[in-house]
């Protein structure tokens, strides 16, 4: 899948949000990558907006997205339909509301498969939907259970056997584990892992925890107010940050495996996004900010193989 | 023997709170059937039996997971809510069966700070006049007095110009500006003792520090203890003196930080550290594996409430409940185990 300059915006009351603005990335296959952004910097809007969802008063203005030679957002709506359960699924954030709460489990696997497979017939569709929940690690006698009667972390592996249920070759998993415990959570994530690599499908993990991306993705794509503020290999972003954004992220986030830790915060706080900074979106948090930053907006400069940054100290020719 | 009755004899001079067996169970209401059909009450047991106390200056954390009874031990603490049983000492004093109006007087010596300060303001409430509200409750300031003391607080919490705030509503504040807030209308009793339920968890990464470095420094200024809860380790490890680690409603592990990180011997303490994501790339831990789910705090396991999900468990933990006992200087364990 690639993505070309990908632009949403929100018509609010207050004026034109630009939630997105000119995001441009491509996914291989069974590749993880991981967007990490603060809330309002676009994240989710970004994930929804690859499905053709962004929620009213959202609108994709710009933009190409393409999946396997088609054009998604030119697709006719029974076409977009069979592409969000076949080719791309979502996970979201939270599983209780995602489900609904008069179905069983069953019911919900079975009719996501008949809808789009409507050939199958519901004993096959059962007999999918067991192994599916084995797949996930949820005891196949439990696929009778309401959503109400399974706890926070079997409502999201069952969201999980939703989405992998048609063998789609994209999965986003929007904040998954964040309504969830630490110990629950790194086994959904493990367990994502697992599929990803059983089923040959590309992840596109969004959170806003920096240490679950560098830890799960391959690739990292930092979002600050509606930008790609830098976009690199996560081992790049671990040893060689180049946004000032993202080296303040990674100096603020606590590491249980360092002793006497010394943190340190970024100043100020995220812009509003209808008032919006002139020049670089960052500039009145950052260091090193200096004359341009303030008046014109950086592009994604490339910074290496496979390293992408928002920055006018990255430009060529500048001694940093 | 419990952690707190050891340590009496030499340094209770410098406990500024004890709690002792402290419980809270709230009831289950029963459906109609239920209700005509039989006549047992049950209960959740949110909190059952925790015993600890903080010296004075440091910084206490309760750690665990949501439903262990971390914030209601908070809430308990500050008697917000009244205990089901055990004992609550404050600077030396019961504080356990107080009445309304020396609980007024207390308030004054002791604060709590909330998960959400978005929830925790009156909407419709300045925040000028919500930061000085506490000062007209206990009759210390009014009028000019209280408007100077409140731009002080504000001033003092990072809240600049404190002028242009005094005005506003909570919802024109951003998220970590109400936290400060808050922080700024506990402070302003200029109390001993804060609780710090989960302050930095629904604030952005990027603000999360400042108002972590925020606290560190207020406890030097103000000369205060905290009681900090949280569920994210990483923060506890880097804010805490001495950790409490908390399992349905019982601390499983105690002990300070360094030991606690480096030496866990509670095989959930061992569990939950190493789930903790670490920001390096790939880096995924060796992890100690826990059998099912946290169980049901109104069925708790009989012996050992952590039994059902160890893997080291023994027919003797299904008998024995383990009390918290020393197994190194300052660090206490409740695990049958761990006591031979």
């Amino acid at each position: 899948m690639t993505v070309d300059a990908l632009t949403v915006e929100y018509w609010t009351r207050g004026g034109k949000i630009r939630a997105v603005e000119d995001v441009s990335f491509s996914l291989d296959k069974a590749e993880t990558i991981g967007i990490v952004g603060e809330s309002g910097s676009g994240k989710s809007t970004l994930g929804l907006s690859l499905i053709d969802l962004v929620p009213f008063p959202g609108r994709i203005i710009k933009g190409k997205i393409i999946l396997k030679g088609k054009e998604v957002l030119k697709l006719r709506k029974d076409d977009m339909r069979n592409l969000r359960g076949k080719e791309i699924c979502y996970v979201f954030q939270d599983p209780m509301t995602s489900l609904n709460p008069v179905k069983k489990i069953s019911d919900h696997i079975v009719e996501l498969i008949r809808t789009h497979e409507p050939q199958v017939t519901k004993q096959e569709a059962l007999k999918r939907a067991k192994k599916l929940l084995k797949d996930v690690e949820i005891q196949p006698e439990r696929i009778n259970d309401y959503p109400h009667q399974l706890s926070g972390g079997m409502r999201q592996r069952v969201m999980i056997a939703l989405a992998i249920a048609l063998n789609p070759s994209i999965v986003v998993a929007d904040e998954p584990t964040t309504a969830l415990d630490v110990i629950v959570q790194a086994k959904i994530l493990d367990l994502l892992n697992a599929l990803r690599d059983a089923y040959g499908m590309a992840l596109i993990l969004i959170t806003h925890d920096l240490s679950i991306v560098l830890q799960r993705s391959d690739r990292i794509m930092v979002m600050y107010a509606g930008h790609i503020v830098e976009y690199a290999p996560s081992i790049e972003i671990y040893s060689n940050p180049k946004h000032p954004y993202t080296q303040g992220l990674l100096k603020s986030i606590p590491n249980i495996e360092l002793a006497d830790q010394k943190l340190e915060a970024i100043s100020g706080s995220p812009p509003d996004l209808l008032n919006l900074p002139k020049g670089c979106r960052f500039w009145p948090r950052c260091y090193f900010a200096f004359e341009r930053c303030r008046s014109e907006s950086p592009p994604l400069i490339k910074t290496g193989t496979e390293h992408f940054t928002r920055c006018f100290l990255h430009e060529e020719g500048r001694k940093t | 023997m419990l952690p707190t009755r050891r340590r009496e004899k030499n340094v209770s001079q410098n406990e500024i709170l004890k709690v002792d067996q402290l419980k809270k169970y709230f009831p289950v209401e029963k459906s109609f059937i239920e209700k005509v059909l039989t006549r047992t009450r049950h209960f959740v047991r949110a909190v059952d039996g925790v015993s600890f106390s903080v010296l004075k200056g440091e910084i206490f954390t309760l750690a665990g997971e949501s439903g262990c009874g971390k914030t209601t031990t908070g809430k308990l603490v500050v008697r917000l809510i009244p205990p089901t049983g055990g004992k609550i000492f404050f600077d030396n004093v019961e504080i356990t069966t107080l009445d309304h109006k020396a609980l007024r007087m207390l308030k004054r010596k002791m604060q709590i700070i909330f998960q959400d300060p978005f929830a925790s303001f009156n909407p419709r409430m300045k925040i000028g006049e919500a930061v000085g509200h506490p000062l007209e409750i206990h009759d210390i300031a009014k009028g000019l007095e209280k408007r100077k003391r409140v731009l002080e607080i504000l001033e003092r919490v990072g809240i600049t110009p404190a002028e242009k705030f005094l005005n506003l509503y909570p919802h024109q504040m951003s998220g970590g500006q109400r936290q400060r807030a808050a922080m700024a209308r506990a402070l302003i009793l200029q109390p001993e003792f804060v609780v710090a339920d989960e302050p930095v968890s629904m604030i952005d990464v990027s603000l999360r520090t400042a108002i972590i470095d925020l606290m560190l420094n207020l406890r030097k200024d103000f000369e205060l203890t905290y009681l900090f809860i949280t569920h994210d380790l990483a923060i506890a490890k880097y804010i805490s003196d001495r950790i409490a680690i908390m399992y349905l409603g019982k601390i499983v592990e105690l002990g300070d930080k360094e030991t606690i990180f480096s030496n866990p011997v509670h095989p959930y303490t061992q569990a939950l550290l190493s789930a903790i994501p670490v920001p390096i790339p790939e880096r995924i831990r060796k992890k100690t594996e826990l059998i099912g789910e946290v169980p049901s705090a109104v069925n708790i396991p009989s012996g050992c409430r952590f039994r059902t999900r160890c893997q080291y468990a023994k027919k003797a933990c299904e008998e024995k409940e383990p009390e918290l006992i020393l197994v190194s200087p300052n660090h206490y364990v409740a695990c049958n185990l761990a006591a031979n």
